[in-house]
């Protein structure tokens, strides 16, 4: 009787993720093994094309040649979605903590600025940026304005610009589940610390990030996701000089016609953010998840 | 040793960002704690005592004022400068850690060697009788043993000063009681001075050697529990302290700005001898409490009179007309 009223309770969760995750994963899944129609689409027969092509070229004379160009760019996908991860967690936790400190007046308007950003469309969020960083943008025409430099500074078009795109873009949401596990800390468990003759940093080292821990691991897996799968910071703010797995994956989905490559890279991402979290949730004791 | 010297407090209170007004939680309070001593500060919410106590443990800066613990002025200095610990009312215990871990949070915080620490830490939870859950986290203790981790963990590294923040508020009523006697008990074998916060006379009178009665920032009375009880010195103390009754002057014929304190207690009942004697009254209720009796006698036009009465020869019963008597040394005149 309780298994059966506690599986209607959970059934409109179950309807939701079934219906706006898992169905469209088994689309991709299924995508991923079918043949590449050349407008677009897919078509019979079943193969495993899609995934030999990672590792492999068909060569003019149909042998498969070993080609790595695949790996290094989801290996890179990977560096700089870690980079943007690690970046964004050391900008955020001090953010949210500071916002945290403040009464509840400025607390909800530092929260509205924090989400300000998404009021506007991410695609003109970061063509701005373009303005900002680009040779006869804000930025060099200042410096060369107080004479700082005579030459622009090539500020666009590199892993520094997609990286500060990527930061720029996914900061928010590291800063609020931190902010969100910080805000639940009893008041009274930092003033016990200082009590026992803690120092700052032995408050913040011993009690706050200890129990703001379970935050910034929701808010890493929620940056590094999507970091790994943008495309967009990377073709604006890179110049699409070297491919990043996002890019890849809408190339297939657009110019190149090849949707089953482009579905079998979405699986490849889906396995690595996987991985990643099965490692999180076999490292830390349960207790934590639980948190 | 601990000197508090004219010690103002005020909070600005908010609105829309502009400070409008001040909230005057002490006001020019004055009071000096012995070593040794368990000294309680009592009164009704809001009256100041916990700012008083958070001023002592550094985490209020007072407005105006001098705090002296062992003649150095520490109102400047922040509760890891001070030899001071607290309980905290909620016990604020460090959820992630164990019940040794917490113990030994101070002691690391003082760099103590680690062996020290070890031993340091297995005493404190033996004084408290929990050795046996040491390797507990907080949440799966109930509130009793909460209090008492919160307890060795305030007192291991051995402060001058151990401050407790309504520590029993949140236990009940059987666990409060053997918790008092536990806390009067580390108090005499630690020697540490207790200061302690309560709104509840009760445990006051039970616990101190002295206590201070606040009310509205300010300090009413200071003394021991006898003192306090048999000699108040306001209608406020006189009411807030066990029971009293507050009896207007013109009602037993003497002077218009007194008021008479009588402890129920205190109280005799007798048949009246003449009609019109200025204490006599007659007899609202009766509530039999088992040891003693109950008797609620209206005096005069309104004036409502509790007497508690044990071994009465003769009961009255409601709407029965008595003398009211009491010895004259018990009574208290007040002004206030």
């Amino acid at each position: 009787m309780r298994t059966r009223s506690s599986l209607l309770l959970i059934l409109p969760a179950i309807l939701i993720i079934g219906f706006f995750m898992m169905i469209p994963m088994c689309i991709a899944l299924v995508y991923s093994f079918m043949t590449a129609n050349a407008y677009g689409g897919v078509e019979a027969p079943a193969t495993f094309d899609a995934y030999i092509q990672f590792l492999y070229q068909r060569d003019f004379d149909d042998t498969l040649v070993f080609v790595p160009d695949y790996i290094f760019i989801i290996l890179r996908s990977i560096y700089l979605a870690v980079i943007t991860t690690i970046t964004c967690l050391i900008l955020g936790l001090p953010v949210a903590w500071y916002i945290v400190c403040q009464n509840e007046q400025r607390r909800r308007l530092l929260l509205f600025l924090v989400t300000l950003p998404f009021w506007i469309n991410t695609l003109i969020r970061t063509y701005c940026w373009i303005l900002i960083l680009r040779d006869e943008g804000l930025i060099n025409n200042a410096l060369r304005g107080i004479g700082v430099i005579t030459q622009p500074l090539s500020l666009l078009y590199n892993d520094g610009s997609i990286l500060l795109g990527l930061i720029y873009t996914f900061l928010p949401f590291m800063v609020l589940p931190i902010y969100s596990t910080l805000e639940r800390i009893d008041p009274r468990l930092i003033e016990a610390a200082y009590d026992l003759y803690a120092s700052r940093a032995a408050v913040f080292r011993r009690v706050v990030w200890p129990l703001a821990k379970p935050g910034a691991l929701a808010g890493a897996t929620l940056v590094f996701a999507p970091a790994l799968g943008s495309f967009l910071a990377p073709d604006l703010l890179g110049g699409g000089k070297k491919l990043l797995i996002g890019s890849l994956i809408q190339m297939q989905f657009t110019s190149s016609r090849n949707w089953p490559f482009g579905a079998a890279l979405s699986i490849a991402i889906t396995a690595v953010i996987l991985l990643v979290m099965m490692l999180r949730a076999w490292k830390a004791p349960a207790r934590e998840i639980r948190a | 040793m601990i000197d508090v010297r004219g010690v103002s407090k005020s909070f600005p209170t908010r609105d829309l960002g502009r400070s409008v007004a001040a909230i005057h939680a002490l006001m020019n309070v004055d009071v000096k704690i012995g070593s040794h001593e368990f000294f309680t500060l009592l009164g009704p919410s809001g009256c100041g005592k916990t700012t008083l106590l958070r001023l002592i443990g550094g985490f209020e800066m007072p407005t105006t004022g001098a705090i002296l613990i062992d003649g150095t002025d520490v109102a400047a200095l922040p509760p890891q400068k001070r030899p001071v610990n607290t309980v905290f009312q909620n016990y604020a215990l460090f959820p992630h850690m164990t019940v040794a871990q917490n113990v030994a949070f101070g002691l690391e915080m003082c760099d103590w060697a680690p062996a020290d620490i070890a031993a340091r830490v297995s005493a404190a939870l033996e004084m408290v009788r929990l050795t046996s859950f040491a390797e507990r986290k907080p949440s799966q203790l109930s509130g009793g043993q909460q209090q008492r981790v919160a307890l060795a963990r305030a007192l291991a590294p051995k402060p001058r000063v151990l401050l407790l923040d309504e520590p029993l508020s949140a236990l009940d009523l059987k666990l409060r009681k053997e918790m008092q006697a536990e806390l009067k008990r580390l108090q005499r074998e630690t020697g540490i001075t207790f200061i302690l916060v309560t709104h509840d006379q009760e445990e006051a009178l039970a616990m101190s050697d002295r206590i201070a009665v606040m009310r509205d920032g300010n300090i009413l009375q200071i003394g021991s529990p006898a003192d306090i009880y048999d000699n108040p010195n306001c209608r406020f103390v006189a009411d807030f302290i066990g029971e009293a009754n507050l009896i207007p002057g013109e009602v037993l014929g003497r002077q218009r700005e007194l008021t008479i304190a009588v402890r129920p207690e205190r109280i005799s009942l007798s048949m009246p001898h003449s009609a019109d004697a200025a204490g006599n009254g007659v007899v609202s209720a009766v509530t039999f409490l088992g040891l003693d009796t109950l008797y609620e006698i209206v005096l005069g036009e309104e004036t409502k009179l509790r007497a508690r009465i044990r071994d009465q020869h003769e009961a009255f019963q409601p709407g029965d007309n008595v003398a009211v008597t009491w010895p004259a040394h018990v009574e208290r005149e007040l002004l206030q």
